[in-house]
Formats: structure tokens, sequence, C-alpha cells
């Protein structure tokens, strides 16, 4: 939802990365407020997911320029961790399979460790397994879940409802979905959507990557950003999306050419 | 080289011995034993099988073997004790201590200490030094020449012993050298779950050289778990030796967490059709210890299977070495056969050799093995982290899962829980 009164929580400005001496990011630009859901689409190699990784600290993208302020602190400043206890969260393209950590275990620790952070109370094993259960409802889960690896064996369905439901325990400032809908069946994806869309309220914001339009029959974004070359070049409503289905990213190019084509006539 | 005459370790050990005057049998096989004692040397690293251990710092102590052993208060060793275990043998610097041992009334099987069993009958005669050969093997030879007692546990045919034996070996004395012995047999049928458990209260040096043989009749079940937590400056030298009869099954894991150099040889015979093995290991060692695990699967018959996996997780200068040799004999058909041995090293200093070592005669046998050696994933730690937990806890969570898989294949869950405590407290040092 869209208020021009509403605290700005992401602030991202000349943003340039590089993995592995590539220059991935080459002037990014982008405004988030609370409330607001945004939508960045865009082809394979376009810097989206680049983009989600770097808003959650992973250390093989280095950041060449730009500034990327968080809930006015500079978000650079933070170590990945304690971007997460600010309230940053990343939901992963393909989540990583720890073997050997329950997962329980694993979502416990991560929610005390947040919990204590924001000063609230930490949960023990009983209070938390009752929680999480609840939690859990939300996005149709299992409770066996609980008892096997952190993502070990867990289908791709499986896997991002398991993010999801990080999500919804850690309760983020902003959340960042890379290709969520990727690998989901439709009710898997309605489900998954559901309990986004139940996660989001007026004071917190979600930005949504996704390669296509099928993801937001569901969650229903306020702005769609189109990235190519590293950059955001087109910015709309959620009815971009729909265009953007119908006539493929090669439209936008061909709308901007000939709009540069008029100028010159 | 170095040869037995300049070596004051086994020169003081060859001094104490005094060959027996009687000639029982006993007597016989220690007398023996000390003979192949003169015609072997302590092992060096010119050897194949100690190539990576190098074994001179003990050769350079003149530790006597260990006498009359001193009093253990109950309070030092009662944390180790385990719940689930209603039989308990304790021996302190290799001799048995009735007063803190435990047989309880067992209709199921015959449980003690060599001497008081030894008036029963000849089945230790027939099987006490049988399968641990000493012809080979110093530290073997010398066990067996200064064998003075043992754990014995006999299984009869198509009992079940349904609660643990929990032999605890507590080293008391310090600077001295003992002598742990175990002997297992277990009859056609019969089914039992034995711990073999090295503690001390001390914290100076002394030197520990086990041997224990365990012999499976047909389909027999054995439980077999080996904890090694001996102090820092230790030397404990072990050896197990394990016959498997037809269709028999042994389950073995193995934990290193002690000692300064420490060195475990499990061989293991499947010498009967159809026979199966187990043989899991986990070593956690930091500081400069060295640990050093070689295994021996002898796959002599047909239609055999082994499962093995070695764990290292290797912190500080500390160094582990794993040998895993794996022999499929010319008529062990169809044989089936795993090895994997993962390593974890977490600092730059720390050192792994793994060794995995098929030797494969048979044409139709299904064999896998493979070897890793790597630090903590990088992608594991960025995950936890994303998710609020430091640095520090990511690693010490991946660290501890690691070990946690094998430790998860102990059937006991007091022990179970005592090991994860140890190794909770080990990984959250670093």
């Amino acid at each position: 939802m869209i208020n021009q009164d509403s605290k700005t929580i992401l602030e991202v400005r000349g943003l340039h990365a590089n993995v592995n001496g590539i220059e991935i990011l080459k002037g990014l630009d982008l405004t988030v407020k609370s409330g607001e859901i945004h939508a960045i689409m865009g082809l394979n190699g376009s810097g989206k997911s680049t983009f989600a990784k770097i808003l959650a600290g992973h250390p093989a993208y280095e950041v060449t320029a730009g500034t990327i302020i968080f809930n006015d602190q500079n978000l650079f400043d933070l170590e990945p961790e304690e971007r997460a206890r600010a309230g940053v969260f990343l939901a992963f393209q393909y989540p990583i399979e720890i073997p050997g950590v329950a997962n329980n275990q694993f979502l416990r620790l991560a929610y005390n460790t947040v919990q204590s952070q924001r000063g609230k109370e930490e949960l023990d094993p009983l209070e938390f397994d009752d929680f999480v259960r609840e939690k859990m409802k939300l996005l149709e889960m299992n409770p066996d879940f609980l008892d096997r690896s952190v993502n070990e064996g867990f289908s791709g369905g499986e896997k991002k409802r398991n993010e999801i439901l990080q999500m919804a325990l850690l309760e983020p400032k902003l959340a960042i979905l890379d290709e969520t809908d990727s690998g989901l069946d439709i009710d898997a994806l309605r489900i998954v959507a559901n309990g986004v869309n139940q996660l989001t309220n007026k004071d917190n914001a979600t930005i949504l990557v996704t390669h296509y339009q099928r993801l937001l029959d569901y969650i229903v974004p306020d702005y769609v950003h189109v990235m190519e070359a590293g950059r955001i070049i087109k910015t709309s409503g959620k009815e971009l999306a729909k265009e953007l289905e119908a006539h493929g990213y090669d439209w936008i190019n061909a709308d901007d050419h000939s709009k540069t084509a008029g100028v010159r006539l | 080289m170095s040869t037995a005459t300049s070596n004051s370790y086994l020169d003081n050990l060859l001094q104490s011995w005094q060959r027996p005057p009687a000639s029982s049998w006993l007597d016989q096989l220690r007398a023996n034993a000390m003979d192949s004692v003169g015609t072997l040397r302590m092992p060096s690293t010119q050897d194949e099988e100690w190539r990576f251990t190098d074994i001179s710092p003990l050769s350079r102590l003149p530790y006597p073997v260990a006498h009359a052993a001193p009093k253990v208060q109950l309070s030092d060793i009662k944390h180790c004790y385990l719940e689930e275990a209603s039989c308990r043998l304790v021996f302190v610097d290799g001799q048995f201590v009735p007063e803190l041992s435990n047989i309880a009334d067992n209709a199921s099987a015959i449980i003690g200490n060599l001497s008081s069993l030894l008036p029963t009958g000849d089945t230790i005669a027939r099987y006490l030094g049988q399968l641990a050969e000493f012809q080979n093997d110093v530290f073997t030879a010398l066990n067996t020449a200064f064998l003075r007692d043992s754990a014995c546990i006999i299984i009869p045919k198509n009992k079940s012993v349904t609660t643990p034996i929990h032999l605890l070996f507590i080293s008391k004395q310090t600077e001295v050298t003992s002598y742990p012995r175990c002997l297992l047999i277990a009859e056609a049928g019969s089914n039992a779950t034995i711990i073999e458990d090295y503690i001390t209260t001390e914290e100076a040096p002394y030197v520990t050289n086990s041997v224990v043989e365990m012999s499976l009749a047909n389909t027999a079940h054995v439980n077999h778990i080996r904890v090694q937590r001996d102090n820092q400056q230790a030397f404990h030298i072990g050896n197990c030796t394990v016959s498997l009869a037809h269709a028999s099954q042994y389950h073995s894991v193995s934990i290193t967490l002690g000692a300064y150099i420490s060195r475990y040889n499990l061989n293991v015979i499947l010498s009967g059709e159809g026979a199966e093995c187990a043989a899991d290991g986990l070593v956690l060692i930091s500081g400069r210890q060295l640990a050093d695990t070689h295994t021996f699967i002898d796959h002599a018959k047909p239609h055999g299977k082994s499962r093995q996996l070695h764990k290292c997780i290797v912190d500080g200068m500390a160094h582990g070495v794993f040998n895993g040799k794996i022999m499929v004999r010319p008529h062990a058909q169809l044989t089936d056969s795993t090895q994997l041995s993962r390593n974890l090293l977490l600092t730059n200093k720390a050192r792994i050799d793994t060794k995995p070592q098929l030797e494969i005669f048979a044409d139709d046998v299904k064999c896998a093995h493979g070897a890793t050696v790597g630090q903590l994933d990088k992608e594991e730690i960025f995950y936890l982290k994303s998710r609020g937990l430091s640095e520090l806890t990511a690693r010490n969570l991946l660290t501890y899962a690691f070990g946690g898989e094998v430790i998860d294949r102990i059937p006991i869950s007091s022990l179970k829980r005592q090991l994860e405590e140890i190794v909770l407290a080990r990984t959250q040092i670093s």
C-alpha cells in the first residue's frame, strides 16, 4: 500500500557492484517506504539476485560505489548478522542444506537471537515448539520438518516454505524474496503467497525478485521495476507486469527506442 | 632405525618383566609374547604403517608398568557412569576394582575379570590371545607379556544382554604404563552392547596400551562403542581385533577426544559368509594432539557387507591421521563395502592425512570409497548469519553438526548426551 507520508525504509543510490571482478550492478537506484511491496523483474543476468544478495551482505559481492541507507543506518556498516537483527531478511533462491543441524534448533536459535536484540523475551524449547507449530499452520507445513536437518532432503517447495516460516518468526522490517516462486507448483505458490500476504503490514516492506508475472497474481505489488544490465530501466504500477508477460522484455526496449526515434524526428 | 636395546621406554619395560616360574597356559602366553617383544622394535616414521605418527616422544619416557592401583574416589568418576548400563566393570591402571564395579546378577552372561573367571572353564583359555596377534606388533606383544588382568565377557548361545555393559578403564597413576585388556566371546545367536571407555582423573602424562579381542559366532550381534577421553598429555595405543563368523553383525563407533599422541588399530575379519560390519569413528582434537586411526576390514568370505564413516575435526595445530584399508579376498564375491572419510580443518595449521586403501581381488563386488578434507562451508556460514547468528555461533553450530552425525549412531542416550556436551564445550572454545 502506497502512502506518501510513510517512512523510507530503504534508499539505494548509484549502486555499483562486482562479482569476481565483473561489474554486475551499474548504478542502481531504488526507494522503498514502509507498507510497500516492490517487484523487481528482469531477464536472467540483469542483476536482480545480485542486488538481493548485496542487501543481505553476502561476502562474495563487492560494492564499488553507491550508498544504501536502511532505516536511517548505513547498511554497509552492518555485518550480515547485524542486518538480520536490524530487520533485513533474505528468502534465498536456493536455501542452503545444513546436515546435522536440526531445523527446530536452528529456528529457535535465530528467533531468540533476534528477539534478544529487540529486548524481547526468548523462548525455551517447549515454548518455542508451541509457537513455531502455530506459525507452521500458516504455511500448511508438516511439523515433522522441525525434527529434520535444516532443508536437508526437502523438496523445492518445502525449502521455500521453510524460508517463509523463518520470515514469519523473525518479523523483518524489509523482506527480500529472491525468486521464491521458482520451482513451486500452483498449490505451493498459493500457500507461500498467502503466507507472505499475512506477514505484510503498514510497518514493513517487501521486495519480490521474480522472473515471472505469475507470483504477482497472488502478491500484488505497489510498484514493478524492470532491471536490465545492472540498472532499473523502468518503474510503473502492477499493470507493467501484465504487459511484460504479454509482450516480453524486448517490448520495453522497443518502446524506448521508438521514443528516442520520435525525439530525433 | 631404533632398536629394542636403544629405546629407554622398551628397555625399562623389559627389565621389569620377570619370567613366570609356573607354566600355566597363561604364563606360557606371556612368555611367548615377551619372546616376540625381544624380536621387535618400536615403530618409527620409516615404517609405512607409522608414516605420519611419530611416537619417538614415547621412546624417551621411562614409564614402568603400573602396579597396585591407588584408590579412586567415586565422586571423581561418577559423572562418567551410564544410567542404562546395569553392568559395569571398573579397572584402575589396568587392574580390576570390584568395589567400583557392578556385576549384576546376570543370568544372560558370564561377566567378570580374568582371575575370577579362570576357574569356570577353559573357554577363556581357548580364546585369550588368539585374535590379537603379537608376533608382529610390539604393543600387542607388550600388552600380552604384561597381561595381569582382563575384562572377560561370555554371552552364551542365543542369549541377549539387553542393557549395555560398561567397561570403565581409569588412569590414576601418572608416568606409568597400564595394559587394559578385554575379551568378548559372543556365542551363536547372542546379542550384546559393550562400551569400552577410557578416562582419567589426572593431568600428567601416562601410557595406556590396550588390547581388545572380540569373537562373534554365527549370527551373533555386537555393538561396540569405544570412547577415548584421556588427558592431553597421555599416550594411548589401542588394538582391537574382531572376528565375524557366518551372518554375525558387528557395529562399532569409536570416539577419540584425548591423548597427546594416540593410535587406534581396528582389525575386523569377516571370516564367515554374510557377515556384516559397521566401523564408524569421530576424532575431535586440538592444540598439539595427534590422533591416528588405522582400520582394516578384511572380507575373507562371500556376501559380506561393511560400512564405514570416519570423521576428523582438527583444530589448533593438531594432526589427524586415518588409514582405512579394505581387503576383498579372491573368494569374497558379492561383497558390499562403502567407506567415507570426511575431515574438517578448523585452522590453517591443523593437518589431516587420510588414506582410503582398497585391495580388491574378487571380481563381483560393490565397493565405494571417498575422502574429503575441507573447511566449514562459507555458504552455510552466510546462511546462518543471514538469520542473525554470529560468525562464532554459526561456526560452532556447523562444527558440532559435523561431529553429531557420528555421535548420533551411538545407541545409548546417556553416553550420547555426555559426548554431545563435551563436543559442544570443545567447539565453543575455538
